[in-house]
């Protein structure tokens, strides 16, 4: 009874901010209305019992979405929703294809025999967690390590406009590199 | 294992955090009141003086809001509020002595997610007034955020792999005969200055600096300037009082009971961040953002290993 | 409390998400939509894991690589939008389309 409120306390909020994510004209409104919805979505997750997951997915989503945030103002044309606009293309299309998406999943999710449940959820899931990442998991765990480092360097080389030779001279040889922003580290 | 606190202390935890904010703040301002005008000269005159933060707090509570312009008042005042209930939300696994109001098998993880509210807080807090100085603020919020956050993440860390546990009560009871302090000194200097960060008090106050005409806050008047205030010395207060759990013991101590040297801690660490903040001056984020980097996560790496290595053998 | 409510919230968040990058010029709210799908599929891991195999931690498993992707995701996407700006000057998808001509 209290998992049913607490669920559909959460199911609700989630949804109604997911949409608001697409109807907002301001970008920071957009933008903390998806954190809202994924807020919601870790609460889902704590009320699933898995508490290591769900508590990092509040703390990740807080970070990301306070940065997207500032992404949003500087990108986009109507940062505060001050001048409203559309920034929409091919909305009947993509209403009619989401709607059948929908009516597909949701036809699946109650037509389906879903297994019954195979043994239970032990005391400590994160240990499980832990010790699969860490054992049976490892590639998976490999795969993720790497393709955030990746990440790094593929943002970086992206989104910089200077490289080695900007830095540090035509010869790389300079002592001192010329940033236009000087660091803490006695440069 | 920390015993589960009574119901009451859900109440009583809020204005416990509040009362240690007022004695903080009454400290920090009979230090600046020395410094600015000479020594107090009697107890009266000190007492005076530490009552200028309540002083202060009872003027914003009369005094007129201010609104400005195409303001977003719905974002503002959510980032204003979030500030001191972020704070709160964090105290809750904070232990006093050896019992929590609530100590959940992750109680490290959510500390660490409850601060990070204060991101999206006080860049809320700057983006609401549509105005420049405060928005610039917010973004140098962010910017202290993505400096401190690593190098705090990987030091608390360290205090849960001393501990082998996330559960704070079991990283209480891991200290109880040696404090995680002594082998784990470069992890709670990271965590003391990460906690200043966290607070953007002293040498972090650049996100409400001088320099910006008050960063985030500069447009806030009245009961949301006193809410934004206090509510970070409610986080200084958080954050300085974790350091107790994780580094400094907890309420393990010879002679007095668990809560007085709980108690006892906390007052330390706070005295020493507020007098120690007289001696350092704001840093700029660009200069804390490479040092944080290049040698905080390096040291905290190193402890880290140093560490895993003792436990491991242990 | 069962399985279906919680696949039924997955899937409405993940056809929202589905609207949203379908419909979206902007390359930064087009993340977003991208996000709201992937909340959709933690939602979905998370709830089949404690239906259907809560003894072991492959559900658990699949919620980390989920919320890994939204971090990737994010990174790799303003990193392309930051190049495109600097380029070209352009933040929309459909302006992005010139680039191939």
């Amino acid at each position: 009874m209290f998992d049913d409120v607490v669920f559909w306390a959460l199911a609700l909020p989630a949804v109604a901010a997911g949409v608001m994510v697409f109807r907002f004209d301001s970008m920071a409104r957009a933008t903390y209305a998806l954190l809202t919805s994924l807020l919601c979505v870790g609460g889902e997750v704590l009320l699933l019992g898995l508490d290591y997951l769900g508590v990092v997915i509040v703390l990740m989503m807080t970070i990301e979405m306070a940065v997207m945030a500032v992404f949003m103002v500087m990108y986009m044309m109507n940062p505060a929703g001050l001048m409203p606009m559309t920034m929409v293309h091919n909305a009947k299309g993509a209403v009619v294809i989401c709607a059948a998406v929908l009516a597909v999943l949701v036809a699946g999710i109650l037509l389906a025999p879903w297994p019954a449940r195979r043994g239970e959820p032990s005391a400590d899931p994160t240990r499980d967690l832990g010790l699969s990442l860490m054992g049976p998991q490892m590639l998976t765990m490999m795969t993720l390590g790497l393709a955030l480092v990746a990440t790094i360097v593929a943002t970086v080389v992206l989104a910089t406009r200077r490289g080695r030779y900007d830095r540090y001279g035509d010869d790389v040889d300079a002592r001192c590199a010329d940033d236009p922003v000087r660091g803490g580290t006695g440069r | 294992m920390a015993e589960a606190a009574p119901l009451w202390a859900t109440l009583v935890l809020p204005l416990a955090l509040a009362a240690a904010a007022v004695a903080t703040a009454g400290f920090d301002a009979v230090l600046s009141a020395s410094a600015e005008r000479g020594p107090a000269a009697g107890p009266r005159e000190a007492g005076l003086r530490a009552l200028a933060p309540v002083r202060e707090a009872l003027r914003l509570l009369v005094q007129q809001p201010r609104r400005t312009t195409a303001d977003d008042r719905l974002l503002g005042r959510l980032g204003v509020v979030l500030v001191p209930v972020a704070a709160v939300l964090a105290g809750a696994v904070l232990p006093w002595g050896f019992s929590a109001v609530s100590d959940p098998p992750v109680g490290i993880v959510w500390f660490n997610a409850m601060e990070v509210l204060a991101w999206a807080a006080v860049w809320l807090t700057g983006w609401g007034p549509n105005s420049a100085l405060a928005l610039i603020g917010g973004h140098r919020f962010l910017a202290q955020g993505l400096a401190y956050e690593l190098p705090h993440m990987l030091a608390i860390t360290t205090a849960a792999l001393g501990a082998g546990s996330l559960r704070i009560g079991e990283v209480v009871a891991a200290q109880d005969g040696l404090w995680f302090v002594v082998w784990m000194p470069g992890a709670f200097a990271v965590y003391l200055s990460s906690a200043l960060a966290m607070a953007f008090w002293g040498p972090f106050a650049h996100p409400v600096a001088r320099d910006a005409a008050g960063g985030a806050a500069a447009e806030l008047a009245g009961v949301d300037r006193l809410v934004f205030l206090g509510g970070r010395w409610l986080l200084l207060v958080v954050t300085a009082g974790f350091s107790v759990p994780l580094f400094l013991g907890g309420g393990n101590g010879p002679l007095l009971p668990g809560w007085a040297w709980t108690l006892l801690k906390t007052a330390a660490v706070l005295a020493l961040l507020v007098a120690g903040r007289r001696a350092l001056p704001v840093l700029r984020m660009e200069r804390y953002m490479e040092v944080a980097w290049t040698v905080l996560v390096p040291v905290t790496l190193l402890q880290a290993l140093v560490v895993a290595v003792v436990v491991l053998n242990g | 409390m069962s399985l279906e409510p919680f696949l039924l919230l997955a899937a409405a968040l993940f056809s929202i998400g589905l609207f949203g990058v379908l419909t979206q010029q902007s390359v930064v709210m087009l993340m977003m939509g991208l996000e709201l799908m992937l909340g959709g599929v933690i939602v979905g891991a998370a709830a089949v894991w404690r239906h259907v195999a809560p003894a072991v931690a492959d559900g658990q498993v699949l919620v980390v690589l989920a919320v890994t992707v939204m971090a990737v995701e994010m990174a790799v996407g303003f990193a392309v939008v930051t190049a495109l700006f600097r380029a070209r000057e352009v933040d929309m998808t459909d302006m992005a389309a010139e680039l191939k001509e």
